[in-house]
């Protein structure tokens, strides 16, 4: 009988899956490796309470354990579930679908090649089926009351040890779930400008702050803030790209947004052919003016 | 400390392709090919633990069909000391193409394969996953610093939400992102020098079947032409109007 196991690494990912979950059409159980119990409409709720995540070989092993007996197990994008479901796929010897877009069927799904700028429609003759997918291309859901609840203790071995791990935990919204994104590029200069000046406007609107690769490069913003198929892929409400030019490898990570907002001095920039509102200005001067105007 | 680093040809990144005319596939006709960029940063971090002192060979590894030597010969160029192509013509997934690498790698013993995190044509980021889960060795993925001492790998990773420190014994399998280095121009003299560095032709033992198929190719579905607006008055307006706020 075919199934799917939702590998959520916290509850977010968890309530992320619904709408994936739903357009599979198969009934799902969620394995929650940390965080608490959410409702998400899973048949079974299991939850790990891993107070830290181990490395991919440790998480893997143990995913291969718990998951048997389902045909699909599948997990929101992101870069640690690239990393462990690949190496779950591995130790099952089958095949993974990566950044899902579009489920045609149990067996065939939609997921984007060549930096998004052209889609594919794959076959998969495996089992499990193994899947990431991208949340933001599934309607938002609410699952509803989870049918069991129940602890569950992986046993982890892992090769690898986390020596540190540093993340910038920033008080703003996490940038593949906002309303609201504002991005910046080079033309910010330094970080102390990009912060003042992206940060600031994003603070103004509740936003979350995004870069481009070139800022990322230059060091002006940090690396866990860049947009585009190398790095997260955003679908807020509304995407503000301020001095940003537009490449290719940008605009992969900013398509599926509602309205693109493009701020540029240069009339040419490729990003006002992708942008539904374009404004050729000076960055500097427009968003403090454009801050007052939405707040109004 | 022998070094393996797998490479795949692909379509030059920066090169604007587009579906087949009946949507079975990618065109390709005409197109330039380059050694996946990440994998290009995968040859250079080899090339740099080599001048360190800690590599003593770099080997090279695709798997494809003959052309793949142009790729083989540039990656010698950057450094590598030899290369391997194990050849066909056969269409791959990424578990084959892991599959066809385990057997590289039990042949040649490298302490560490070192590859790109994805390919910039099917952006799948699986085969180093799933080549260390066959092999049953730890990895580190998306690695922005390298250092090995003795046995023991020390790995810098980029994470979702910023950077993690990882160790592992080695042998081990390191994918590479973007920050981890940036690969050198290759001079002439480099590029002469290559052509008599030994390049070894291999089939592969069997071609295992396919678990992935791409049945269909289309251009995303495109945006509406936007508007282009006079001042930031009409623009904060065009944005309430729309509902981005």
């Amino acid at each position: 009988m075919s199934k799917l196991l939702i590998v959520a690494f916290d509850a977010s990912d968890a309530t992320s899956s619904v709408g994936f979950a739903n357009a599979l059409s198969l009934p799902y159980d969620v394995l929650l490796l940390s965080g608490s119990s959410t409702a998400c409409g899973a048949e079974k709720m299991s939850s790990a309470n891993l107070t830290s995540l181990p490395a991919a070989d440790g998480l893997a092993k143990a995913l291969k354990e718990f998951a048997t007996g389902y045909s699909h197990i599948a997990s929101p994008s992101s870069m640690r579930s690239k990393d462990v479901l690949a190496y779950l796929a591995g130790l099952l010897d089958t095949g993974v679908v990566t950044d899902a877009i579009g489920v045609i069927s149990p067996t065939t799904f939609r997921r984007p090649i060549y930096a998004g700028s052209m889609t594919a429609t794959v076959e998969v003759v495996c089992n499990p089926v193994v899947i990431t997918f991208r949340p933001s291309n599934f309607p938002k859901l609410e699952g509803g009351a989870n049918g069991s609840e129940e602890t569950v203790s992986l046993a982890i071995d892992t090769r690898v040890t986390i020596v540190s791990e540093s993340s910038k935990g920033s008080a703003r919204p996490d940038l593949s779930q906002a309303a609201i994104v504002v991005s910046g590029g080079r033309p910010l200069k330094d970080a102390a400008t990009f912060e003042s000046v992206i940060g600031g406007f994003a603070d103004a609107l509740g936003a979350a702050v995004g870069a481009t690769r070139a800022a990322v490069d230059s060091g002006i913003a940090a690396n866990e803030l860049q947009v585009g198929q190398t790095g997260k892929v955003v679908a807020p409400n509304l995407y503000i790209a301020a001095g940003i030019s537009g490449s290719t490898q940008h605009m992969a990570g900013i398509k599926d947004s509602k309205l693109i907002v493009a701020i540029n001095t240069d009339t040419n920039a490729p990003i006002f052919d992708a942008a539904d509102l374009g404004l050729v200005g000076d960055l500097f001067s427009v968003l403090p003016e454009l801050q007052r105007e939405l707040k109004q | 400390m022998k070094l393996l680093v797998p490479i795949k040809r692909v379509v030059d990144p920066y090169a604007k392709v587009r579906p087949l005319g009946d949507g079975s596939g990618v065109d390709t006709t005409g197109a330039k090919f380059e050694i996946n960029p990440f994998d290009e940063i995968a040859v250079e971090e080899a090339v740099r633990l080599k001048e360190k002192g800690v590599a003593t060979e770099i080997v090279v590894v695709s798997v494809g069909n003959s052309s793949c030597e142009d790729q083989l010969r540039k990656a010698l160029a950057i450094g590598a000391d030899r290369a391997i192509l194990i050849e066909t013509d056969a269409i791959l997934d990424s578990p084959a193409v892991a599959s066809i690498l385990k057997e590289v790698v039990e042949s040649e013993s490298p302490s560490i394969v070192l590859m790109g995190k994805q390919a910039t044509d099917d952006d799948c980021n699986q085969v180093g996953q799933m080549l260390a889960a066959k092999l049953g060795w730890p990895q580190a993925t998306f690695a922005a610093k390298v250092e090995v001492n003795g046995s023991v790998a020390t790995v810098t990773r980029e994470t979702d939400s910023g950077e993690q420190v990882v160790s592992m014994s080695i042998p081990a399998v390191i994918t590479t992102d973007l920050r981890l280095n940036e690969p050198r121009y290759v001079a002439l003299p480099g590029i002469i020098k290559a052509r008599s560095k030994p390049l070894e032709k291999r089939s592969a033992t069997a071609i295992p079947g396919l678990k992935t198929t791409i049945t269909a190719v289309e251009l995303p579905p495109a945006r509406p032409p936007g508007r282009r607006v006079g001042s930031v008055q009409e623009l904060a307006t065009a944005i309430k109007e729309r509902g981005g706020i």
